[in-house]
């Protein structure tokens, strides 16, 4: 005689209570339609307000304002843009140079970063005393503070263009900004890119089947004659046949400022020195705690294998340093992202400062606007933080964890 | 043996003496291994040699060599004058000192300022010896009498009601907002396709703030029973005092416990009267100073004082809403604080000046400085709650659960266990983020609030200082205040993270 399993009862009330208060029950529920009731009172009150306020001020809701003629002039543009575009061109032009002041400030701050970092590692007591002083004073001090220090006393006492400090003749330092050397596509512009890039897609495929014949045959395979004749002989010998590819245009001294070249307007030079150098000292200090978080007995264990010092750096400790360095430093980049809003003390036309700043005075569409603004920041962030999730599963992948 | 004896050989004088090996000691062998042990390292000397000489120098010859110490105006720092390079011009602090510590607070209220400091400074002292007792009463007049009394100190006025009056005219208020409610979802039920839906939920709030009214009602009249009485302060005064004390009273255990709590919540309440009467806050206390008129190292002191006292409050709110096992709680608190985290600090200055005025009712004005502070404490605060949550996650479960075995509710659990431990924890981590906060408050100065940094830039427009090294000197001094502030805060966090992890040392 079998007896058929029993069902297992239904307990709805249970799933019920799971499904709305989690594991805190009946009471979790009444919390939450308590918070649910104080947090719908609250959006109430501040949409009823918005409401009333922007009546007698006047203002009308809405995106419609992103269609009107902006009728201000930008002093640093990267797509064309005049005054009599749409404010939606001055959201995205504003939103470029916000884009390339950080791009500029985190490749000098992460080459800054590690010179410090390595200085400080250095065995040599007086240059990690160097690079520790340069990054006490630097963390020590406020971001603003700096770039107002860069803009206003550094920039502005440089000469005027007339004696602007010449670099090698090619290059001018004025408070008016820097002037450099404008490149200019020629004839053979088009066929020296293309050749370039096949150079590069080849040199990457060449390394990848040197590194596959490593792993699966351990047959070491010189790549690097090939991949230099690919990268310099590939373009100049398309130089040769189609002639050269740009030519640069000097700025000259006509009157009281430079013309021909192209300028560096003053506040993007003072921003990017004063983002990099500050996130430099933070870079500095997470490089260092990720070289030294990689126990002593690896280095030992790599040079008994009769490792050199300089394959052990780089095949053993570098690799494990890594590990731990780049979720701070993604972290740092992002703050220097954040922190280039601070363009808008200067005036340099970052997102901020054209958009939330001037667009904003103009049109009073203040609820928008700030939405906007802040909804772009909070994408970049978002994005990278899914980014470094994504790369933190990896890494805990390989480890095997 | 007589040959083995033969070749044996027996040495008759000392050897001579080897050469002693290189000193590895004293400040020759220090800096030979340390400075010159290879050419590199030679060379890197000699870099990092130059380096300082090229930066500490000029430095120092700017800052003290070349400087000019007295003088009336610019004239006195022009290099034709003084007959050299002139270097820091001195003599331009001097003259905007005032204004750099104060703003434009009026010359003779500045002793409030200085009194304030000298509150603060008696209060903090203390409070960073991790020596000295009563940790508990000094923190809470630190962080719930000093804002207190500062506020009516700096900024001056009076109070005409107390504790009673405002939880009538809170209560008021809210139930005026919920009846409002009410009647606009009833007003939209008339058109709307839903109507009759919306005729129930309309209906519902409207019962429910009509009960609130009804049970407010008698707190209403006996608020305006007190304010048409002549001593409307000190009547609110005692009788607040009665009902919280009494509350206090019941809550700690009625007659057999209860005592001890009373006669804490009565001292209290004598301490609050003395501070009233000694303010004179019954008949209009100080006379006022508005906000506007205050600038300089004030209000970045006030500013980063304020953001560290309201930012660790709803840290922890927030650090336990995220660890939360209620859903909507946790969703909520995540989404609150990767917002706050995810966009930079000037968005949200931006936001609080221009925003949050439009979302008070139209009567509400609120001060600009005000608007600031909401805004840097939900910034900061959304930092606070990562930082509370890494110490919130380093106790381990065992903690709770002995706790929950011991018969202890879930806030028993939370605030004698594990929060304790977890905040001792992030004592380093709460102090570096106090230091990033001290250094973002310098961002006021970009909506219209003249701090330190502010001032000092409003200073360097003064057409009778102008002199090619003013900017300098303003940085020099500037910097040096943003230092000593900072680089201290730095080395207490660090002398605090050497004590709790003394017991790891070996």
């Amino acid at each position: 005689m079998s007896t058929e399993a029993r069902k297992p009862p239904p307990q709805i009330a249970l799933k019920i209570r799971r499904a709305l208060g989690g594991k805190s029950g009946w009471n979790g529920i009444v919390v939450q339609f308590a918070f649910a009731a104080i947090l719908g009172w609250i959006g109430y009150e501040i949409v009823s307000n918005t409401r009333a306020n922007l009546e007698n001020q006047h203002i009308a809701a809405g995106f419609g304002f992103l269609r009107n003629n902006a009728g201000f002039d930008v002093n640093q543009t990267l797509i064309s843009y005049t005054g009599s575009d749409t404010f939606l061109r001055v959201f995205v032009v504003g939103l470029l140079n916000t884009l390339v002041v950080s791009v500029v400030g985190i490749f000098f701050a992460t080459v800054i970063g590690f010179i410090v970092a390595l200085c400080r590692l250095s065995p040599n007591w007086l240059l990690s005393r160097v690079g520790e002083i340069y990054v006490e004073i630097i963390r020590n001090l406020p971001l603003l503070f700096q770039i107002l220090f860069w803009y206003l006393a550094v920039l502005a006492a440089l000469p005027n263009p007339r004696q602007s400090i010449s670099l090698l003749g090619i290059a001018f330092i004025s408070n008016r900004g820097l002037v450099i050397p404008r490149p200019i596509g020629e004839s053979g512009f088009e066929p020296f890119l293309a050749m370039l890039v096949l150079g590069i897609v080849v040199s990457l495929g060449l390394r990848f089947y040197a590194r596959r014949a490593l792993f699966e045959r351990g047959q070491v395979i010189r790549i690097w004659p090939s991949v230099l004749a690919l990268l310099f002989g590939l373009p100049l010998a398309t130089m040769l046949v189609f002639g050269l590819p740009f030519t640069f245009e000097l700025p000259q001294l006509k009157g009281f400022n430079f013309a021909g070249g192209s300028r560096i307007i003053p506040e993007f030079v003072a921003l990017t020195v004063a983002l990099s150098t500050y996130t430099a000292a933070f870079i500095a200090e997470i490089v260092r705690a990720g070289i030294l978080s990689v126990h002593k007995g690896q280095m030992e264990a790599g040079s008994s294998l009769g490792l050199s010092r300089g394959a052990t750096l780089r095949l053993i400790v570098v690799p494990q340093a890594m590990r731990v360095i780049v979720p701070p430093l993604t972290n740092q980049y992002l703050n220097l992202t954040k922190n280039s809003s601070l363009a808008v003390a200067i005036g340099y036309p970052d997102l901020v400062s054209v958009f939330a700043g001037t667009s904003l005075s103009q049109t009073g569409q203040a609820i928008e606007i700030i939405a906007m603004t802040m909804g772009i920041y909070l994408l970049i962030s978002l994005v990278t933080s899914a980014v470094m999730s994504v790369y933190g599963w990896r890494v805990s992948r390989s480890l095997g964890a | 043996m007589t040959d083995l004896a033969s070749s044996s050989f027996v040495r008759h004088d000392l050897v001579n003496e080897r050469p002693a090996p290189v000193k590895t000691t004293g400040f020759i062998g220090w800096a030979r291994t340390r400075l010159f042990n290879s050419p590199t390292n030679i060379l890197l000397t000699i870099l990092g040699a130059l380096l300082l000489w090229f930066t500490i120098v000029p430095s120092v010859k700017f800052l003290m060599v070349d400087a000019v110490w007295s003088g009336n105006d610019r004239t006195a720092c022009l290099a034709e004058n003084a007959g050299f390079a002139v270097g820091a011009c001195w003599p331009y602090i001097q003259a905007k000192l005032p204004q750099l510590i104060y703003g434009f607070y009026p010359e003779a209220e500045r002793w409030r300022v200085n009194l304030t400091f000298v509150l603060a400074a008696v209060l903090l002292v203390p409070m960073l010896m991790p020596r000295l007792p009563a940790k508990g009463l000094n923190a809470g007049l630190f962080f719930f009498a000093l804002p207190v009394v500062a506020f009516f100190l700096l900024r001056g006025g009076g109070i005409s009601g107390f504790g009673l009056s405002w939880t009538a005219g809170l209560l008021e208020l809210f139930d005026d907002s919920i009846i409002g409610a009410g009647n606009v979802l009833l007003n939209l039920s008339k058109t709307s396709a839903i109507a009759p839906l919306l005729w129930v939920i309309g209906n519902l709030i409207l019962l429910v703030g009509t009960a609130i009214h009804w049970l407010v009602f008698p707190l209403i009249w006996l608020r305006d029973q007190i304010q048409g009485s002549g001593q409307s302060v000190w009547a609110d005064f005692a009788i607040t005092t009665a009902v919280v004390s009494l509350i206090a009273f019941v809550l700690g255990g009625g007659l057999r416990t209860g005592w001890r709590a009373l006669a804490a919540s009565i001292a209290t309440f004598v301490a609050i009267a003395i501070v009233i009467k000694l303010m004179g806050l019954d008949h209009g206390g100080l006379p006022i100073v508005l906000t506007n008129l205050w600038g300089g190292l004030l209000v970045t002191l006030v500013v980063s004082v304020t953001g560290i006292v309201t930012s660790l409050p709803i840290g922890i709110a927030l650090a336990l809403g995220r660890r939360s096992t209620i859903p909507l709680i946790r969703i909520f608190s995540i989404a609150f604080i990767e917002f706050w985290r995810g966009v930079p600090l000037i968005t949200v200055l931006f936001f609080a000046t221009y925003m949050l005025p439009l979302f008070l009712p139209g009567n509400f004005t609120v001060d600009g400085l005000v608007r600031a502070l909401i805004g840097i404490a939900l910034f900061t605060g959304a930092y606070q709650a990562e930082n509370v949550r890494g110490g919130l996650a380093a106790i381990p479960r065992g903690q709770g659960e002995a706790a929950a075995a011991l018969g202890l509710s879930w806030w028993k659990t939370t605030s004698l266990i594990v929060l304790p431990q977890a905040l001792r924890h992030v004592i380093p981590n709460l102090v570096n983020s106090f230091i990033s906060l001290f250094k973002d408050t310098s961002l006021v100065s970009i909506v219209a609030l003249f701090d330190l940094l502010g001032s000092l830039r409003a200073s360097f427009s003064d057409p009778k200082w102008s002199t090619p090294s003013t900017a300098f000197t303003g940085f020099a001094f500037a910097g040096i205040i943003y230092f000593i502030f900072c680089f201290g805060m730095s080395r207490y966090s660090l002398f605090v993270e050497h004590r709790l992890n003394a017991h790891r040392r070996n």
